[in-house]
């Protein structure tokens, strides 16, 4: 009974506890201990979802990943209002994008930030984690979108997790 | 009282985010195939609501009641969902073999 009261990953409870204080209405005696009730019980729960330990080495190089790529949002929504605003016929593509990542960590916030960019959506991963299916609304060449996301994004995550 | 500097800075910032939400939902409508239409509200949601959440924190912060750290968070929170709801939808599209645009290259694979 005793070994279950355990913070199974602890980086990811002081997240939850500080997420849950900033939440509630102040901190007070009541929002500390349900706090504390969340930052054990979501991570036991969730355990399952973790059959290895994520590897986020250079995790100070992450803000600086998440401002490169809200830039990237910001320019690419115009790209984006324009397309859809001209009368011009999208040309969209499936394109099949060889990964170098192996971490699955990296790769869900590779595909999430594939998705994110404006013109771009992950649309799945292979069985064998070796690609991932893009759609993108407006591409002239199947080589351009895969050269884009392996030069913006994907360099800066094989630095940080590998 | 509130700054006018600030003042100017929400409207802005709500005009914008307004514009691009009114973008996402035009090209909801008008872009031809399933696929495709993903890309309007994954988009509008990601600039339009970031425009508006940050006009939130900015009267909150003016209007001397704090900063609004639940909006940064509502922020944080809707960056990490919106491209798995997208992921998902397109997943779910793929399965049920919804057809692509003609003109689209490639296909989607059979796993």
């Amino acid at each position: 009974m005793l070994d279950r009261l355990t913070f199974p990953q602890p980086w990811l409870s002081l997240s939850l506890f500080l997420i849950w204080q900033f939440l509630s209405e102040g901190v007070s005696g009541g929002s500390v201990v349900l706090g504390l009730v969340l930052a054990w019980a979501i991570p036991q729960l969730t355990q399952g979802f973790w059959p290895e330990r994520p590897s986020l080495l250079k995790w100070w190089r992450m803000p600086g990943y998440l401002v490169h790529v809200l830039r990237d949002i910001v320019v690419a929504s115009f790209e984006v209002a324009a397309l859809i605003l001209s009368a011009r016929r999208p040309r969209s593509a499936f394109v099949v994008y060889p990964l170098e990542l192996t971490d699955p960590l990296a790769i869900t916030v590779l595909a999430g930030t594939i998705s994110l960019t404006p013109g771009t959506v992950t649309v799945d991963v292979s069985d064998d984690h070796k690609s991932l299916l893009i759609h993108a609304l407006d591409a002239e060449s199947d080589e351009e979108v895969i050269h884009s996301i392996r030069n913006r994004y994907e360099r800066r995550l094989l630095e940080m997790f590998e | 009282m509130m700054h006018p500097v600030a003042e100017y800075a929400i409207s802005a910032l709500l005009l914008i985010g307004g514009a691009f939400t009114l973008v996402g939902a035009i090209g909801l409508a008008r872009l031809p195939d399933f696929f495709s239409r993903l890309h309007g509200p994954t988009k509008a949601t990601t600039l339009g609501v970031g425009a508006i959440m940050l006009s939130s924190v900015i009267y909150f912060s003016a209007s001397g009641e704090g900063i609004g750290v639940s909006e940064i968070l509502v922020t944080v929170f809707l960056f990490i969902t919106a491209p798995v709801s997208a992921n998902i939808l397109a997943k779910a599209a793929m399965h049920i073999d919804v057809p692509p645009a003609e003109g689209t290259r490639g296909n989607p694979w059979d796993q």
